[in-house]
């Protein structure tokens, strides 16, 4: 029998509450091998900081494999709408028609004036071969909104929910 | 082009609220209007990606974590509640070990959070955080107290219906829910802009608990249930 779903409502701005309560912003620690730390800052239409945004990640393994106890991790953002990861580059997992796609990690960002998450795509800044093969890059007009910047310790991906430089947000 | 194979291309969507869920952009509730995308949402042919996701160990969860009425060296002031449910896929099966993050203002309608300017009073016994996992069956159960109604700044005279947030993972991270639970007959749903984003008023339902006399516990507390579906793919040749 199939059941209608409960409509999703924004998290408000006091999530902190219930959902930062313990740390947990590591994929993997950040001393492992092949650690990297994932920054961005999460714009309004304004190009204004969100500071009451939280992001959301899941990836597979370095071997391109989905475990269920490894590969999510979530952060909130700070008063400059900043938010701090530390992810593993997945290995490349095949889609439905059996095409490898580029490492990517999928993100999902709440915030207050959202009545439900945006979902994205994080791409790799160094996997240009893979990445120019990828079935859903390649599909798009501009993927450059899903591709991460190179940064002094890491990597940095910014997430603009509206306007000029906004993202590209999958259907859920 | 045959259907299988336009099912594996990515394709554009506008976003309309639809199958019951708000859009994103509802200008009555004036924060979406800066932050809600504009553009089509682009529909993917689902991987891996889309039809996994995180699970979690029952040691993870503490004892009176459910409980948000024994957190503390007294007893918070309010109305104490038991609140139950069942989280059940599209399919209608029950999703079992599903975690379920919960958080709420206390009786009085103020939240434990530096951002809350309400003037009503803080309760020391009182966090207003909790989370469980859900069993065999896919059912829940908290303890709580009622939390109030408060005001916000959307528009003049604004006040929010009293709610409990809830967050529950799936067994598909994109299936990820984050939904507040109403409860029933509160005459500020007809002024809420969040809870009338939902422009459908059968889902609207949906987000309001029943009244559980069954489950109520005699000279102790009333109870409240609060079925959660969750959408997405339920069957698919990936799920073990």
């Amino acid at each position: 029998m199939a059941a209608e779903a409960t409509p999703s409502q924004t998290v408000g701005p006091y999530f902190s509450l219930g959902l930062l309560l313990r740390d947990a912003n590591q994929v993997v620690a950040p001393e492992a091998p092949g650690a990297i730390r994932l920054t961005g800052c999460v714009r309004d239409g304004e190009e204004e900081p969100v500071p009451d945004a939280m992001v959301e990640v899941w990836q597979a393994d370095e071997e391109g494999r989905y475990r269920p106890e490894f590969g999510w991790a979530r952060s909130g953002c700070d008063g400059k709408g900043r938010y701090s990861l530390v992810v593993v580059k997945p290995g490349r997992v095949a889609d439905a028609g059996g095409r490898l796609q580029a490492p990517h990690l999928t993100m999902l960002v709440f915030a207050r004036g959202l009545l439900k998450p945006v979902l994205t795509r994080m791409y790799f800044p160094d996997e240009t071969a893979a990445n120019d093969e990828d079935h859903v890059l390649t599909s798009l007009a501009d993927a450059s909104s899903l591709v991460a910047r190179p940064a002094d310790d890491g990597l940095e991906f910014d997430i603009h929910l509206q306007g000029e430089d906004e993202t590209v947000f999958f259907a859920v | 082009m045959s259907r299988r194979t336009a099912a594996q291309e990515p394709r554009a969507l506008v976003d309309g609220g639809d199958r019951g869920q708000p859009a994103y952009l509802h200008a009555d509730y004036v924060s979406t209007r800066l932050r809600a995308p504009t553009r089509p949402l682009i529909v993917l042919p689902h991987t891996e990606s889309e039809l996994t996701g995180p699970a979690y160990g029952h040691e993870s969860i503490g004892d009176l974590d459910h409980d948000l009425t024994r957190q503390h060296a007294g007893e918070p002031l309010g109305e104490r509640i038991i609140v139950t449910g069942q989280v059940l896929d599209s399919a209608g099966k029950p999703v079992r070990s599903a975690l379920i993050e919960i958080w709420q203002a206390n009786a009085a309608g103020r939240y434990h959070h530096d951002v809350d300017r309400h003037p009503a009073p803080l309760d020391p016994n009182f966090t207003g955080a909790g989370r469980c996992l859900t069993d065999d069956e896919g059912r829940y159960r908290f303890v709580s107290v009622k939390p109030g109604a408060y005001p916000w700044r959307n528009h003049p005279n604004a006040w929010r219906p009293a709610h409990i947030h809830l967050s529950v993972f799936g067994r598909a991270f994109t299936n990820r829910l984050v939904t507040q639970m109403y409860f029933p007959g509160d005459p500020l749903f007809a002024f809420d802009p969040i809870f009338q984003s939902v422009r459908d008023p059968q889902a609207r339902e949906r987000l309001i608990c029943s009244f559980d006399l069954e489950t109520s516990e005699p000279e102790w507390a009333l109870a409240y249930r609060f079925d959660i579906v969750l959408g997405g793919p339920s069957e698919t040749p990936l799920e073990r």
